[in-house]
């Protein structure tokens, strides 16, 4: 059984006087211990949502949470907010995009990461100040005591994202959802927080939930990818399996138009037409069929349902593409 | 076909298909459609225009000129007694005797029309500055500045009460022009710190970048993009004059003459009777009271529809 | 799908071109950009400067594109504006189409600014939101003295849109009704509108989502083709500037370390910098993913306010030389066919030195 099992998942926002929205749709992933996650997609998937609702971070006005998110045997939807404020922080942790919001700027970073140890693990604030100093120094933070005694802005961007790291390892915790961790970050900076991450899977058997619009950040982490558009996961499959052969026509139009370092310098890029705007709503039809250049008329008539198309390997679509099996294999060599 | 044209003129189609890329709605037609339907605003636009009419139709309204002493027989000092509601005077009449109810009427004319003025003449001051520091920057800003961060060290009331007592002869126009000097610091400062931020915006650099003369940059993008929060607080106020107008006249800083009424001044006039008779109290406060939350509700609602950040 | 390669580039066929062989239009020497940092009660006073661009030089040739590369706060974008003149530059010199733009003032650059014009990453923020699209279009062509008679400016505008790949019904239609794709099109139009020779455009695609912005690029290359434009593009995205850039140079805290042909500087990046920043871009492949060896550079980019002695670099780099690397401040200087590199021991490196011979 996976650590995380989220299923048939919606999140719609009622806001009086005007339509509801459907951002997340009938989501279902599982988040086995050890493992890297991947939730890709575009502004406006739903992605966030998806990792707010398992958090049990949406607003209670004006959202509609359903479906079953499951950690660890035990069901998390319709807990009481005492019962999620237990668990968050403890057994599951989130880093944000931005780090500078998320911490608090007139706090000293030393209380805001051994205040989580001493609510959750009911340290002294002399123990938790201790285990605070090697948890800055664990995510590679150079002098972690001066630094446990300054504040946000006087820390650099890559500074703070480690901080906030550690603020969501201070207790352990078994699932960690890192939402666009390293978006605001610079590549060299990017690429030393992407390690730190892959070691800490590895060590201590953390499930991530790693969300990203960045194909080349989800190559390089994630052992299992699910692709989302417009709230619903569009594809689902194996890293390996789906950047050899990716199956959906989206997934196939997000690879082939963002420009790489190993493909031919001036070959034409083929991007998908429209942006995310241009979608029919799922109860019609497929939703990125305005955009999809091998859209079938049935495309637009009938929503597809999801398909199970090989192993671990889930598919929605009316018309993917074809595979051919050997390549993904001979990619391997 | 080649692919790539194929999706290019789908996206045309798409392009051409979106409804919004031919409606072209301005902020400002946004804005409104989003206050049509706020009830904030409509409350407090409901409250402003029923003053309004009633400031302007008052002299046909008022049954009685306000400055006669049509009951100055049931007037008396010696028993402190003063004349109570009867037929043909719903809300009987002041220390001397004069209608209250045309009185109120009238009196509705001159308080609008004092607030209006100081907020106009202010908001004027204010924008000159405004501009000269945000459109020159540099020493101009600075001194500029300077100048106006006295003058906001100082209390407001403190300091209309000062500019008003520096007048040989108290009149209406004293308040008014205490009202204003009070409120031009105010607009300054806060058109100032709207103009810096888009003159640090990358649409102006795009008009800088595009050679587009620096005087039309100021007019054309920087004033139009930094007017709304001023528009917002120059609602805001009219509110702050009419109480600051009305505190002045209740000083005893506004005009002597009686004879035409303001809330102010009636409320002023009325402290000696606190005890004894409240409702020659309790009318004109009550007026001033839903007047100034008549324009707080406008002007916070304005500032809600303008906020970029819930446009949709 | 994709092959996947196992080396981040391929070997160019031909021997890259040598240098200085076209013709240039822009032409900067030892530019300088230096920010006074003030502080004071009453009146400021200046305490100390940010050294945003410290001695940059570089040529781009007409109709080519020149992109420059490197992290937040390495002064890419302040470069890009002292070449427009949008930042007045400390020292140096600018050099359009032969004629110095480094002390010009007035209506003399306002006039300039009709043969160079800017295309930005903030799409919303970039346009006036109170203009509809017809008048941010008209009023370059204004600036410009351009519209002659409503027909023609009507005729022109049109085949502005369609040059971008939008519908002439966009005219109508304000800034914040478009998507952030339709929207950089418009910025864009805006920019062609009065027939510029030198478009820079910083990071116009860095704000898109990643299905739009091979949209966007694509019309930027159809458009230099079509109106023969030369390009600055500055972008921290590696692969964006190898995609569009014939020629690449790197800037790191406010100089350049290292320039080159785009596809020589990929193939055979020699400052460390650079080799680690290349490293540094993940590829969406897990095959090339996995295999790739990546230089993790250690601690963060020094302040700009207070860069570091001798190479700028050294603080971060693995392969650093106390006594050399922390006191000596590298030059720019070719390695052969107009590579150019600011680095001591950019050959050593190269033959494949380990960082810990460094000692």
């Amino acid at each position: 059984m996976a650590l995380l099992e989220v299923r048939d998942l919606a999140v719609r926002f009622v806001r009086r006087g005007e339509p509801t929205v459907a951002a997340v749709d009938g989501v279902s992933f599982d988040v086995p211990a050890g493992r890297t996650v991947g939730l890709v997609g575009e502004s406006g998937c739903g992605k966030s949502v998806t990792s707010l609702a398992v958090m049990g971070l949406l607003p209670r006005d004006g959202t509609e949470v359903s479906g079953s998110v499951v950690l660890d045997g035990t069901e998390l939807l319709g807990l009481s907010r005492r019962e999620w404020d237990r668990r968050r922080g403890s057994e599951m942790s989130m880093v944000f995009q931005d780090p500078l919001t998320s911490l608090n700027p007139v706090v000293p970073l030393g209380i805001q990461v051994s205040e989580v140890m001493e609510r959750h693990r009911g340290m002294s604030r002399r123990v938790a100040t201790r285990e605070a100093e090697s948890l800055l120094d664990r995510v590679g933070i150079p002098d972690p005591r001066r630094r446990l005694r300054e504040y946000s802005h006087q820390l650099s961007g890559g500074m703070r994202q480690r901080a906030l790291i550690a603020m969501a390892l201070a207790c352990r915790p078994r699932l960690l959802i890192a939402d666009e961790p390293t978006t605001a970050l610079d590549v060299t900076i990017q690429a030393q927080i992407l390690s730190l991450l892959r070691e800490l899977v590895a060590e201590t058997g953390t499930a991530l939930v790693l969300i990203t619009h960045d194909l080349g950040v989800v190559a390089g982490m994630c052992d299992e990818v699910n692709v989302l558009y417009a709230g619903r996961i569009v594809e689902c499959a194996d890293r390996h399996a789906l950047f050899a052969a990716p199956r959906h026509p989206y997934t196939a139009g997000l690879l082939e138009s963002v420009p790489r370092l190993d493909t031919p310098r001036g070959q034409r890029l083929a991007p998908i037409a429209g942006s995310v705007e241009d979608n029919i709503p799922w109860s019609v039809g497929c939703a990125f069929s305005p955009r999809c250049a091998s859209a079938l008329p049935v495309c637009s008539e009938r929503s597809p349902a999801v398909e199970t198309v090989g192993p671990g390997r889930l598919l929605r679509c009316h018309n993917p593409l074809d595979t051919d099996v050997g390549n993904t294999e001979s990619s391997h060599d | 076909m080649l692919p790539g044209t194929r999706r290019g003129r789908r996206l045309d189609e798409l392009a051409e298909s979106t409804p919004t890329t031919t409606a072209g709605v301005s902020l400002a037609a946004s804005a409104w459609r989003r206050l049509r339907r706020n009830p904030t605003f409509l409350v407090g636009a409901g409250i402003i225009a029923a003053f309004a009419l009633l400031a302007l139709v008052s002299p046909l309204l008022a049954a009685h000129d306000p400055a006669l002493r049509l009951l100055e027989d049931q007037v008396s000092r010696a028993d402190n007694r003063i004349p109570a509601p009867q037929p043909g005077f719903p809300l009987g009449g002041d220390q001397y005797g004069r209608p209250l109810l045309s009185r109120l009427l009238i009196g509705s004319q001159q308080t609008l029309l004092v607030a209006l003025t100081a907020t106009v003449l202010g908001l004027g001051g204010g924008l000159t500055l405004g501009i000269l520091a945000g459109a020159f920057g540099g020493w101009v800003d600075t001194l500029v500045m300077r100048v106006v961060d006295v003058l906001l060290s100082v209390p407001s009331l403190l300091l209309a009460v000062s500019i008003g007592a520096l007048f040989q002869q108290q009149s209406r126009f004293t308040v008014i022009i205490a009202v204003a000097t009070v409120q031009i610091p105010v607009f300054g400062r806060l058109l100032r710190g709207t103009m810096l931020a888009q003159r640090a915006s990358d649409h102006v650099l795009a008009a800088r970048a595009l050679g587009v003369p620096e005087r039309s940059v100021v007019f054309r993008h920087m004033l139009p993009n930094a007017l709304g929060p001023v528009v917002v607080q120059a609602t805001l106020m009219l509110a702050v004059a009419i109480i600051d107008a009305a505190a002045l006249s209740f000083l005893g800083l506004g005009s002597a003459d009686t004879s035409t009424p303001e809330w102010g001044q009636m409320l002023g006039s009325a402290q000696d009777f606190f005890d004894t008779h409240p409702q020659l109290a309790f009318w004109p406060a009550g007026c001033i009271i839903v007047v100034a939350l008549g324009f707080t509700l406008v002007g916070e609602s304005l500032r809600e529809a303008l906020d970029p950040k819930k446009r949709r | 799908m994709t092959e996947p390669t196992p080396s981040p580039a391929r070997r160019p066929e031909a021997a890259p071109p040598p240098e200085h062989t076209g013709d240039a239009l822009v032409e900067l020497d030892e530019v300088c950009v230096h920010y006074p940092i003030r502080r004071g009660v009453v009146f400021d006073r200046t305490v100390g400067w940010v050294y945003a661009v410290d001695g940059v030089s570089l040529r781009i040739e007409r109709g080519r594109t020149y992109g420059l590369v490197g992290e937040s706060g390495c002064g890419k974008s302040t470069l890009g504006k002292a070449l427009l003149r949008l930042e007045r530059p400390t020292s140096g010199s600018i050099r359009f189409d032969g004629i110095e733009l480094s002390d010009m003032s007035g209506r003399r650059l306002r006039r300039m600014r009709r043969r160079m014009q800017m295309v930005f990453q903030d799409t919303l923020s970039s346009l006036d939101p109170r203009q509809s699209v017809e008048s941010l279009l008209v009023e370059a062509l204004r600036a410009h003295g351009l519209d002659e008679g409503s027909e023609s400016t009507d005729r022109l505008l049109r085949e502005l849109l369609s040059a971008v790949g939008l519908p002439a019904g966009a005219l109508r239609g304000y800034p914040h009704e478009f998507s952030g794709g339709q929207r950089q099109r418009i910025g864009i139009a805006r920019a062609l509108a009065v027939r510029p020779e030198l478009v820079v455009a910083d990071e116009p695609v860095s704000a898109l989502d990643v299905s739009v912005q091979a949209q966007v690029l694509n019309v930027l290359r159809d458009l230099q083709e079509r109106f023969g434009l030369t390009y600055l593009v500055i972008a921290h995205d590696l692969a964006v500037v190898r995609h569009v850039a014939d020629r690449v140079g790197v800037m790191y805290l406010g100089v350049l370390v290292e320039e080159s042909d785009s596809d020589v500087l990929y193939e055979r990046p020699m400052h460390p910098y650079t080799r680690a920043l290349l490293s540094a871009v993940p590829v969406p492949d897990p095959e090339v993913e996995d295999r790739r060896e990546r230089i993790l550079l250690p601690g963060d980019l020094p302040s700009p306010a207070a860069p570091p002695s001798g190479c700028r670099f050294h603080t971060r780099c693995p392969w650093s030389r106390p006594g050399v690397c922390d006191v000596e401040r590298p030059s720019l200087r070719d390695v052969g066919g107009g590579h150019l590199v600011a680095c001591h021991y950019a050959e050593s490196i190269e033959r494949g030195r380990s960082p810990a011979e460094s000692g």
